[in-house]
């Protein structure tokens, strides 16, 4: 049994100590916002908060997590950051096929709660470890520099 | 191009789908109907909803409930482009409804109802959406419009052209009023009118405008569901592991590890590949891990890379066939006082989308129902069928978003690799691929070689050319055979009719195909191949010739305004005639396709010997109307990063039959840190909407490698700069 904490609630769950949390969300809870991309932790799809920190969900193992404070894209927009990047993400029109834009937007929350008024270079630093094939990056920065310029 | 490029992309792409002789595979004749305008079907408004079993009726556009809510049927599916929103807009421009009363429904596989008629059959690609649609759906949504204006005049005794619509409702002359809920039962009942006026464009008040899209919302919040994410009753996941060289078999497996990790269910036998199903992927990866599997590899057990590309190169020298013909060039080659060739060479790529390939699909005794995200669902549903040995109209297919296309969806093998493992079982399946699977069973861009000779008037510019374009035919591996000719109509688009003034040109196609790797469409198609290598030649020869690469283009371009418009424009934008630092370079390139008209320029500076730091992204276009402002500007930033994106870093290379790129580690993609924001320009225009799908990818690799020359004097003709240890910084 691992115990988690996600969104802010307790689950307990059945599933051997080395499964990624990636596949502890989306298979066994359900929660399928968190995406699958490279399972190797270098395209940044599957990026949740772990106690507020972007971390790739497909190559933690639940056991590393047990008790610590997991957050999915599914609750980010319960956090004032979150729902201004959310705001923002669809006023700068940033989505196209929108596969890894939960990864895109978890990173960029995780970012401006430790800078909230980051610059262009905490900026691509923190955000390229998250690829998009629709190569959405101009407006992924445009909205962010929206919320740390606001 | 002789009159506008979308009349000759339109007649290119209709020739080469056109005709029983290109009939084979999968495609039977009923997939490829003469050309037909009843897009817009007899029944263009129905008073039912989807999914209550009306099959009356249940194909063509728009659909309209008691409740006055719009349904959009659309026959092109979401991957990202924005279309779904742009043939919305369409439909309620003319049906006078605002945007939020519409909401979109997939269409199912049918062809006589869906096919797109440029494509000449139901797809989404060759960047032909919203050239298609464009009459057709506003069409359906005028057509609707002016049923329920009749059916409004009827219930009110006046006449029709005293009422007018507006906001969801049909309005009376004394300022009756009634919403288009309560209109429909009649308004369905009467006979759509056979001719259908629409709006002039200056009377727009939708469409031009940048209405925010509505897929979007669900897509920031993680509601969205691809088909990775879909969860039907008593389904389990399934992964496979398909022979790791193509053409290879299954040999024989033993499963008893793997049948004993917790949540394994089955360990399914294909012909090629094995599966395992499970209560959740990583389970389904552990098992895979613990099979011992023996594989009959096949013919292409020895293919490598360099064997392929020497094959390659051979034949480029050949003379295949003639793709086009005019003028002698042989002989103004003998005459003419100079002469240019070079040679271009550009790799086999993987699409990778994000969202690896995945299907979820469930066989029953007397139905098969797949749910899956796909570019061309009545091959999909045609080669289903053919897997679990039922009629076609047994297989019901449920269109979903998809996680990025690029091409690859237009392939049906990982959908029925689903159907032929749930046929083995009982209950539905999702089978998701890993991405290692994903990336090594690809249907590749092929490898191609451009060889040009240019013969030279006395200022060295060119008379005419030569042009031979050797490679795969995609047609042919998508088709099952080429037409007559023996030319590959896409292999050859933009060679055979260029932007450029050549009284003598000639150009063969050389087929080659790889027999060891399968081919496909890959965004931007032809079009982008043959753009790099005409577009790095004319730089070339406008370097030879001491002249300036804009100047230069622009004199061998006087019969294409919109083209020179976009040149220009880029130009300006580009701060073109501002002379830069050494070491620092701009390059351009300019691309007339798919019904549009690109410049795009591209500035760096070399760092040390190989280093490249992109400054600045400049791309112009001229696709026509611009139905939505935000769509096309967010394709044209994408579809350049796209470009540059495998210009510089991708390569898909053979080593003992089996793909060597597995993941985002050996097959890199490109990253925000990588290349600066782009900078798009939209040309104002009242021509006819063109495509912009693929239109921003297809200049960008020229445009790059062009600006490598100019900061730094070398000519780098084979793609992808990394194979030259260039790296961004």
């Amino acid at each position: 049994m691992q115990k988690l904490i996600i969104n802010g609630q307790e689950h307990e769950l059945d599933v051997p100590d080395d499964m990624p949390l990636l596949w502890a969300l989306r298979d066994v809870m359900g929660l399928t916002g968190t995406k699958y991309g490279c399972g190797i932790a270098q395209c940044g799809v599957c990026t949740v908060h772990l106690d507020g920190h972007a971390v790739r969900s497909c190559v933690l193992p639940v056991s590393a997590v047990a008790g610590r404070k997991v957050t999915t894209i599914e609750a980010i927009g319960e956090q004032p950051i979150g729902q201004a990047v959310q705001k923002a993400w669809l006023e700068h029109e940033v989505v196209q096929c929108g596969y890894c834009q939960s990864g895109q937007i978890m990173s960029a929350v995780a970012l401006l709660q430790e800078h909230p008024k980051a610059n262009d270079e905490q900026i691509v630093n923190a955000m390229s470890g998250n690829l998009c094939r629709c190569a959405t990056y101009t407006r992924v920065r445009a909205a962010i520099k929206s919320v740390s310029q606001a | 191009m002789s009159d506008s490029a979308q009349s000759a992309a339109t007649v290119s792409r209709r020739g080469l789908l056109k005709g029983g002789a290109l009939l084979g595979g999968l495609v039977i004749s009923t997939w490829l109907p003469p050309l037909m305008s009843r897009g817009f079907a007899a029944d263009a408004i129905q008073p039912a909803r989807l999914g209550d079993g009306a099959e009356k009726g249940y194909g063509a556009f728009v659909r309209i409930d008691h409740a006055g809510q719009v349904t959009v049927i659309s026959p092109k599916i979401e991957m990202g482009q924005g279309v779904q929103t742009g043939i919305a807009m369409m439909v309620a421009e003319e049906l006078e409804v605002p945007l939020s009363q519409v909401t979109i429904a997939e269409a199912p596989p049918n062809a006589a109802l869906y096919t797109d008629t440029l494509l000449q059959f139901q797809a989404t690609g060759g960047s032909s959406s919203t050239r298609y649609t464009w009459e057709p759906l506003r069409k359906a949504g005028a057509g609707a419009r002016i049923v329920l204006t009749q059916a409004a005049a009827m219930r009110w005794k006046v006449a029709p052209s005293q009422c007018h619509a507006e906001n969801g409702r049909i309005i009376g002359p004394n300022g009756q009023s009634a919403g288009y809920g309560e209109l429909v039962d009649a308004a369905a009942a009467l006979p759509l009118p056979t001719d259908i006026p629409l709006k002039a464009i200056a009377d727009f008040k939708l469409l031009g405008t940048p209405a925010p899209r509505l897929d979007t919302p669900n897509k920031v919040n993680g509601r969205a569901q691809y088909t990775i994410d879909l969860q039907i009753p008593d389904m389990l996941i399934a992964s496979s592991l398909t022979c790791p060289v193509h053409g290879g078999k299954l040999r024989s497996v033993n499963d008893e590890a793997a049948r004993k990790v917790p949540g394994v269910r089955d360990v399914i036998r294909l012909s090629n590949a094995v599966a395992v199903t499970a209560s959740n992927f990583w389970a389904c990866q552990q098992a895979l891990k613990a099979l011992e599997i023996e594989w009959d590899l096949g013919p292409h057990a020895g293919a490598n890379s360099a064997q392929l590309d020497k094959a390659l190169l051979d034949a480029s020298a050949k003379d295949g066939v003639f793709a086009h013909q005019s003028g002698d060039i042989a002989a103004v080659l003998k005459s003419a006082p100079s002469h240019f060739e070079a040679v271009y060479e550009q790799p086999f790529l993987s699409h990778s989308p994000l969202e690896p390939m995945s299907c979820v699909a469930h066989v029953r005794a007397d139905a098969c129902e797949l749910w899956v995200g796909c570019q061309a669902p009545g091959f999909a549903q045609m080669g289903a069928a053919k897997v679990c040995g039922m009629p076609v109209e047994k297989v019901v297919i449920h269109n979903q978003l998809i996680g990025g296309g690029f091409g690859r969806r237009l392939e049906s093998d990982f959908i029925f690799q689903a159907v032929d493992i749930a046929r083995q079982v009982s209950y539905p399946i999702k089978l998701i691929w890993s991405r290692e699977e994903d990336m090594t069973h690809d249907l590749y861009r092929p490898h191609y070689v451009d060889r040009i000779n240019a013969a030279l008037d006395k200022n060295l510019r060119p008379i005419g050319w030569e042009h031979r374009i050797a490679g795969a035919s995609v047609i042919a591996a998508y088709l099952g055979q080429l037409p007559a000719s023996g030319v590959d109509g896409d292999a050859v688009e933009v060679a055979i009719d260029p932007i450029y003034t050549l009284p003598h040109l000639q150009v063969r196609y050389i087929r080659q195909d790889p027999d060891a790797i399968a081919v496909s469409w890959w965004r931007g198609v032809g079009p982008l191949r043959s753009t790099y290598a005409v577009e790095s030649f004319i730089d070339e020869l406008a370097h030879n010739a001491k002249a300036d690469p804009v100047e230069y283009r622009l004199g061998l371009m006087q019969s294409q305004p919109r083209a020179q418009a976009v040149l220009k424009k880029a130009a300006e934008l580009a701060d073109w005639n501002t002379p830069l630092p050494a070491g620092h370079g701009r390059g351009v390139a300019v691309s007339a396709v798919f019904g549009s008209f690109v410049a795009t320029v591209v500035e760096l500076e070399k760092q040390g010997d190989k280093g490249l730091r992109i400054k600045r992204l400049i791309t112009v276009v001229d696709c026509g109307f611009v139905n939505n402002p935000t769509s096309v500007a967010s394709q044209m930033e994408g579809g350049t990063l796209f470009g540059l994106s495998a210009a510089l870093f991708n390569e898909i290379l053979v080593e003992q039959g089996q793909v060597q790129q597995t993941n985002f580690h050996t097959y890199r993609q490109i990253r925000m840190s990588d290349a600066p924001p782009v900078e798009v320009h939209l040309m104002p225009s009242l021509e006819s909407p063109g495509g912009v799908g693929e239109t921003g990818a297809v200049p960008a690799a020229a445009a790059l490698v062009n600006a490598l020359h100019a900061a730094s004097g070398v000519r780098e003709r084979r793609l992808p700069l990394s194979r030259f240890g260039y790296f961004t910084v």
